[in-house]
């Protein structure tokens, strides 16, 4: 009686927490989103919910190249340094969870390093390097660095999953006439797809929400991606504040990676190693 | 289909540890050989060294009269159940016994052909587009088996490949194993904990300790002529007794009594400077309820008085354990530190119980203080320092005991090599 009055109890507790947590998250999304319908006119008033309804935000978006070609530059960075990270790190997680070699811990330490470097820090120099190189204002400009963040993640996420694959698979792979890199691409791959698909999500949603080295390693649109682009919108005149541009601009880049989420999110599944060794 | 050397083969991790300590065995072309030992004798080490899955340190290794150390397991033409079993989860069973043959780029209608005749000959076609995680332990064991028979290699290497599956299961298995391999005739390495999958098994067995091979010889041959101590508690179930024993003049003091030897025994003893104290062994089965003894038969052995501790009735026998009366015996202590060093302690036997195999007609009950009887015929006797069968005429695999008359399992000796022991123990 009592532990059944106490589960229930704790139930509603945590339900309530839920929605607590849901509803504090959600109202600035929601406000976002009644912003980029209120007109320029009425953008001030304090009604929550708007008066007049209007598409003319996102019409002037998305009829400006000034917002088009940096989502383009979005989706298209996103996407190459995502490939490029995975691979990166698939190969070096494998590394690391399978092999002993001299200067493992080194190497594990090292992308710690990068992961705990104030990006701030890095911004002036990169931007110094890039110039000197000729890469700012490119996409590999963007790129390199973005790859080069994802990796820590990438390699600890995926280090997980490895070590995860029994060992004797890649055994049986190799005493079926298996070569090193046949065993890894047809049996340990496949199996550790459900973890290259979260360390793609994970490294995506950093590359398309990240700001910083956007806006400081870019100068025009060739390369500037979404997040930045928003911060060179205009008003109608030089003092109004384009706040609904804003707000639609940025219902528009979330719609992408709330797609990218629902996609994949059905493929990670768990137990896809079930039934490989007995239990 | 090949055949398979280990010339002093020596595997040493690189942390020092020696797992594998120059082993000698030649597998012949289509034959059956177990490799059999506690964990962490090196059996398994030594079977993925066959395969190539793990560094030779020293020696040579030949499939098929090629040295093969260096070649990768893709080139050694040879085919391994894991214990695990180590399916592909995320192929069907087809694809999975398919898999071999698809990196060797095979035709696809030959693939499917030998695919559909593995699932045959293994029960497995109903299956075949099943995943691994769908199919029960005893199918996922026999998915196994077939990924390694469409291979159709020189030699099959099981790594305990029965161990997780139920034992019923197992028994069931283990017929089907040994069906498969006369069936195909290819050469086979087993490894296996097992002394019994070992004994019903193989042509040979090879068994092991910490990495040194003890004795390579037919089951039977194991049985009755374990060459010390370590094979003779291994092999068997029950295992082994042991006892201690003082050399006297007229013959062996032990718990049990006193065990007559011929007189050229007691010289060969003497003469191999094992010392007084022996360890002596008896098989379960050697001894029986005195009252079922025929008059015949009596002779033959000791009639001594025990007090039975537990009875174990399994309908065909019954197991009668009692201890020994250690007052009498000689000092255990320092016995059992013999017994550990030469290997003892890694059977499992213990040196205060006697386990006896005898008659289920008989009457003896527990807490009874019964007559019971001990074919003298059957003892074995160790040398504690070295642990070495003392009563081994000589080494030679293959060789035969010779008999001191038709119902004797085994008997005497003959000098065994590095010492000089004899002949022939007929008794009273």
């Amino acid at each position: 009686m009592a532990a059944t009055a106490a589960t229930a109890r704790q139930r509603s507790g945590w339900t309530i927490a839920n929605i607590v947590a849901i509803v504090l998250a959600l109202i600035p999304v929601v406000w976002i989103l009644s912003l980029s319908f209120k007109t320029p006119a009425s953008i001030t008033d304090p009604t929550f919910f708007p008066t007049h309804w209007t598409w003319g935000n996102y019409s002037g978006i998305l009829t400006t190249s000034t917002f088009i070609r940096p989502l383009l530059n979005s989706i298209g960075i996103g996407l190459i340094a995502t490939l490029i990270a995975v691979v990166l790190a698939s190969m070096a997680a494998y590394a690391v969870a399978r092999l002993n070699f001299p200067g493992k811990q080194v190497l594990i330490g090292v992308s710690l390093l990068i992961a705990m470097f104030p990006p701030i820090a890095l911004a002036t120099p990169l931007f110094n390097i890039e110039r000197a190189l000729g890469l700012f204002n490119t996409w590999p400009g963007l790129i390199i660095p973005y790859v080069a963040t994802g990796l820590p993640l990438g390699i600890y996420t995926l280090s997980a999953f490895f070590r995860e694959i029994p060992w004797e698979l890649e055994k049986a792979a190799k005493v079926d006439g298996a070569t090193p890199a046949q065993a890894f691409l047809r049996v340990i791959a496949p199996l550790a797809a459900p973890g290259m698909v979260t360390t793609a999500i994970l490294v995506f949603l950093f590359c398309w929400n990240e700001f910083l080295l956007a806006i400081t390693l870019t100068a025009t649109t060739a390369a500037r991606t979404a997040p930045a682009a928003m911060a060179f919108f205009t008003g109608n005149s030089q003092f109004a504040v384009p706040t609904g541009s804003i707000s639609a601009a940025a219902v528009v880049i979330t719609i992408p990676i709330i797609i990218f989420v629902l996609f994949f999110q059905r493929r990670i599944v768990a137990g896809l190693t079930a039934g490989a060794v007995k239990g | 289909m090949a055949e398979i050397v280990l010339n002093h083969i020596t595997k040493r991790f690189p942390d020092g540890a020696l797992a594998v300590n120059d082993v000698n065995l030649e597998i012949a072309d289509g034959e059956f050989v177990i490799l059999v030992g506690p964990s962490g004798c090196g059996k398994s080490t030594t079977l993925n060294m066959i395969a190539g899955l793990e560094d030779i340190t020293e020696g040579e290794l030949r499939i098929g009269g090629k040295v093969v150390n260096d070649k990768a397991p893709k080139d050694r033409d040879i085919a391994m159940v894991f214990q695990s079993y180590a399916l592909y989860p995320h192929m069907t069973v087809r694809e999975n016994m398919g898999f071999a043959l698809k990196l060797a780029k095979t035709p696809k209608n030959v693939i499917d052909e030998k695919v559909s005749e593995a699932a045959r000959i293994l029960d497995l076609t109903q299956h075949l587009d099943r995943k691994p995680a769908n199919l029960s332990g005893g199918q996922r064991q026999r998915v196994a088996m077939g990924r390694a028979i469409v291979r159709d290699p020189a030699a099959f290497l099981m790594d305990e490949p029965l161990s997780n599956l139920d034992a019923k299961l197992r028994v069931q298995m283990r017929t089907e194993v040994s069906r498969i391999q006369r069936r195909l005739g290819t050469t086979m390495v087993y490894v296996t904990h097992d002394q019994t999958e070992a004994m019903t098994l193989g042509d040979r067995v090879a068994v092991m300790r910490t990495g040194v091979l003890q004795q390579v010889a037919s089951p039977q041959e194991l049985y009755d002529r374990p060459v010390n101590l370590f094979v003779a508690g291994f092999i068997g179930s029950p295992a082994m007794n042991f006892m201690a024993g003082t050399i006297e003049s007229e013959g062996l003091r032990t718990s049990i009594g006193h065990i007559p030897v011929s007189g050229a025994v007691r010289q060969a003893l003497e003469r191999s400077n094992v010392g007084r104290e022996i360890i002596v062994g008896i098989r379960p089965e050697s001894f029986e309820d005195a009252s079922m003894v025929s008059a015949e038969t009596r002779p033959h052995g000791i009639t001594f008085q025990a007090t039975i501790d537990v009875i174990e009735s399994l309908g065909a026998e019954k197991y009668v354990y009692f201890s020994q009366d250690l007052g009498q015996a000689v000092n255990v202590a320092e016995l059992e530190e013999l017994a550990r060093d030469s290997g003892r302690a890694d059977t499992g036997a213990t040196t205060e119980t006697v386990v006896a195999r005898i008659d289920p007609a008989t009457r003896i009950t527990e807490g009874e203080t019964a007559q019971l009887w001990a074919d003298v015929r059957a003892v074995h006797m160790f040398d504690p320092s070295t642990g070495l069968n003392l009563t081994l005429g000589d080494n030679t695999p293959g060789s035969t005991a010779t008999l001191t008359d038709g119902t004797a399992t085994q008997e005497p000796a003959a000098p065994a090599p590095g010492q000089t022991t004899a002949a022939e123990t007929d008794t009273l």
